[in-house]
């Protein structure tokens, strides 16, 4: 099992220009009772997605047609909370491929480079550019080079080098996970238990 | 050899090797596993076709889902049932021990590790589970993993993760009576914000946490995640050798006196250099609470609601829209607002020490008309010690019943909720929107808080 290879793209994004956005929020805890990793996308939000009559929301943002695409942009703090990876499969399985903030909590981080989700963290007035941006134009596009570690607005021109693990680059773009990694290493472990 | 911290100390000495440009090959000690985030690891080993390395070093149990009332009949929610099943069946097809429900070993997750003297100084541990923190109270990294961590850990005892940085958080000082190991941690993470220790992992020093007990030092580990920090740790003494010493699991004999001699050198060298330093007074601390929807927004309860002054854009609109969800205004006094639930319990508040107090505090009163009270052991250890020191008797007479053992409202997966509006001080740690239940509004607090608020019906000093 492997990851999907992640290549670079252009898209429009959808905004979320919320603090905190915690794990609770991405997933409510009543919804982690699956025992396999499927439908987790249409939870995603689900409290503010939802009205308690549990008919769509039309005042959120992921239920008003003029928003697309496979970037969400969150306010600074993104993903704060518990270390329910159900959190990053919901984004995921919702359709986005990157999300964007000024500042990831730790594990929300980790998981989401585990499932090929990219976080990009960009500076705090680059993503007040980004949400200027979205709301001028709702379909103005983005692009995330990988290779380059760029994002672009397309809209300004104006680009920001993102970071990310030379480790995990190469995972990502090849598709590769930590677990292949590790099984192969094996007789090292086993070696290193043994001393 | 350069001066090192108690951190470094344990982090090296189980990292299997450096990936070039990429994290550290971490060694596991011990695996800690839950019902929730476990299933889509073990179906990951499947389609892979792999075993778990060491299920020698892998214990479960299933808490987040559990009922705290009737748990010797089958569990009522089908999803819940179909999870807490398949965690039996995939311990028993890998040759995992599982405590099941009721049985002496079970509680919640990072509870039953500390009760069996499985979590011991210098150890890495890591659960599916964030509050894996806890255990670092034994001067042990522990930190809580994703579920593909999880499905790595099962099949090589190992993880990938960069190292953390270092933060030392120094308290000194006495600590005024009524301040418990709650009211530290909330007041550290009100210093810090919800995000103040991301990237880190915290050493806690100083004598306002020497001078706790065991089960006051998990409290503090516990809540470390809430300031966005990995983990956090104390280095172990005395008070943690004689907690260790006996338990089930604890090294005997010879081996005890190899592993003591090592866990004596388990602290940070003087002269070792952190990444980031905080110092506090304890006598600055009160008891505390949370008035709005993160950990981080907590005030001393003899103080008022802030006001938004002086915040702009994104962050001014951020905590309007948390007051508005908890139904506060701001500066107002937080003492006095009405309580509808009471939750005494979790992986942070469940311990004996925790019902001792609250039972101490409401001895000889009465439970007021207005609230619901559930009071929830951690673990069923605690729930027999409970019995057995006669404290259900007082708690009946003063209108409070115990319950069953699990994680409960804690995150209100079972069916402990707490309805929408109301209004619920809970020993727990996380006051997220929705967290006790849908549109449920959470208060964070002691439990000598909890228990004022029980009595009163509204929040009060205890
Ligand atoms: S008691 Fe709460 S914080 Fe602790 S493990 Fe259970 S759900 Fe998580």
């Amino acid at each position: 099992m492997s990851i999907d290879k992640f290549t670079t793209f252009e898209s429009s994004a959808v905004p979320l220009p919320i603090e905190n956005v915690d794990t609770d929020q991405i997933i409510p805890a009543r919804f982690l009772k699956a025992v396999e990793r499927k439908g987790f996308g249409d939870n995603l939000f689900r409290d503010w997605r939802y009205t308690e009559g549990n008919t769509p929301n039309t005042e959120f943002v992921m239920n008003k047609s003029e928003y697309s695409g496979s970037i969400l942009v969150g306010g600074k703090n993104f993903g704060s909370g518990s270390s329910r990876e159900h959190a990053a499969w919901a984004i995921y399985d919702a359709g986005f491929k990157v999300v964007v903030s000024s500042f990831f909590a730790d594990i929300f981080k980790g998981n989401a480079l585990n499932n090929g989700l990219l976080p990009i963290q960009v500076s705090a007035e680059y993503l007040e550019e980004i949400f200027s941006t979205i709301e001028t134009n709702k379909k103005a596009s983005f692009t995330v080079n990988i290779e380059k570690q760029l994002f672009i607005n397309n809209t300004t021109g104006n680009s920001i080098n993102f970071d990310i693990n030379p480790y995990k680059k190469t995972c990502l773009i090849n598709g590769y996970d930590d677990i292949d990694y590790l099984v192969e290493m094996k007789d090292e472990i086993e070696a290193f238990e043994n001393k | 050899m350069s001066a090192k911290t108690l951190f470094d100390k344990v982090w090296d000495a189980h990292t299997v090797k450096e990936v070039e440009g990429g994290p550290n090959v971490l060694y596991i000690d011990r695996h800690f596993i839950h019902e929730v985030t476990s299933p889509v690891a073990f179906l990951g080993l499947k389609t892979r076709g792999l075993k778990v390395a060491r299920p020698d070093q892998t214990s479960a149990t299933h808490d987040h889902n559990v009922p705290t009332t009737n748990q010797h009949l089958s569990i009522v929610d089908e999803l819940s049932k179909h999870q807490v099943e398949t965690l039996e069946a995939n311990c028993k097809e890998h040759n995992i021990v599982h405590h099941n429900l009721g049985s002496e070993g079970h509680g919640v997750v990072h509870i039953i590790g500390p009760e069996q003297g499985l979590t011991q100084p210098g150890m890495t541990i890591v659960c599916g589970d964030s509050h894996t923190s806890t255990h670092g109270a034994f001067g042990a990294v522990a930190f809580g993993i994703g579920t593909s961590e999880v499905e790595m850990v099962l099949a090589s005892q190992c993880i990938m993760q960069p190292k953390p940085k270092k933060m030392r958080i120094t308290v000194n000082g006495e600590i005024k009576s009524g301040v418990t190991a709650k009211d530290i941690a909330l007041y550290i993470i009100a210093k810090l914000t919800t995000s103040g220790g991301t990237g880190h992992f915290i050493e806690y020093a100083g004598t306002a946490f020497t001078n706790l007990s065991m089960e006051g030092r998990m409290t503090v580990c516990n809540l470390s995640i809430e300031s966005g920090a990995r983990g956090g740790l104390i280095a172990p003494d005395d008070v943690t050798f004689e907690y260790v010493k006996g338990r089930q699991f604890a090294p005997k004999g010879a081996e005890w006196d190899k592993a003591l001699a090592h866990w004596k050198t388990l602290k940070t060298d003087e002269g070792a250099v952190f990444d980031t330093e905080y110092t506090f007074d304890a006598a600055d601390i009160e008891p505390m609470i949370t008035y709005g929807t993160n950990p981080g927004m907590g005030i001393k309860i003899s103080e008022s609601i802030p006001t938004s002054d002086g915040l702009v854009g994104n962050d001014k609109i951020s905590f309007q829209n948390s007051l508005k969800y908890m139904g506060f205004k701001e500066g107002e006094k937080i003492a006095g607002k009405p309580v509808d639930y009471v939750f005494l319990g979790s992986c942070t508040n469940g311990r004996i020490e925790d019902f001792r107090e609250f039972t101490n505090y409401v001895k000889g009163k009465k439970k007021a008309d207005n609230i619901v009270a559930w009071l929830v052991p951690r673990s069923v250890a605690v729930e027999k010690q409970i019995r057995e020191e006669g404290l259900v008797k007082i708690l009946e007479t003063a209108g409070f019943e115990l319950r069953q053992p699990g994680c409960s409202a804690c995150l209100a997966m079972n069916p402990d909720k707490v309805p929408a509006g109301k209004y619920s001080v809970s020993t727990t740690n996380r006051n997220f929107e929705g967290r006790q239940g849908p549109k449920a509004r959470t208060l964070l607090a002691s439990p000598l808080v909890a228990a004022a608020c029980a009595i009163t019906g509204v929040v009060s000093l205890p």
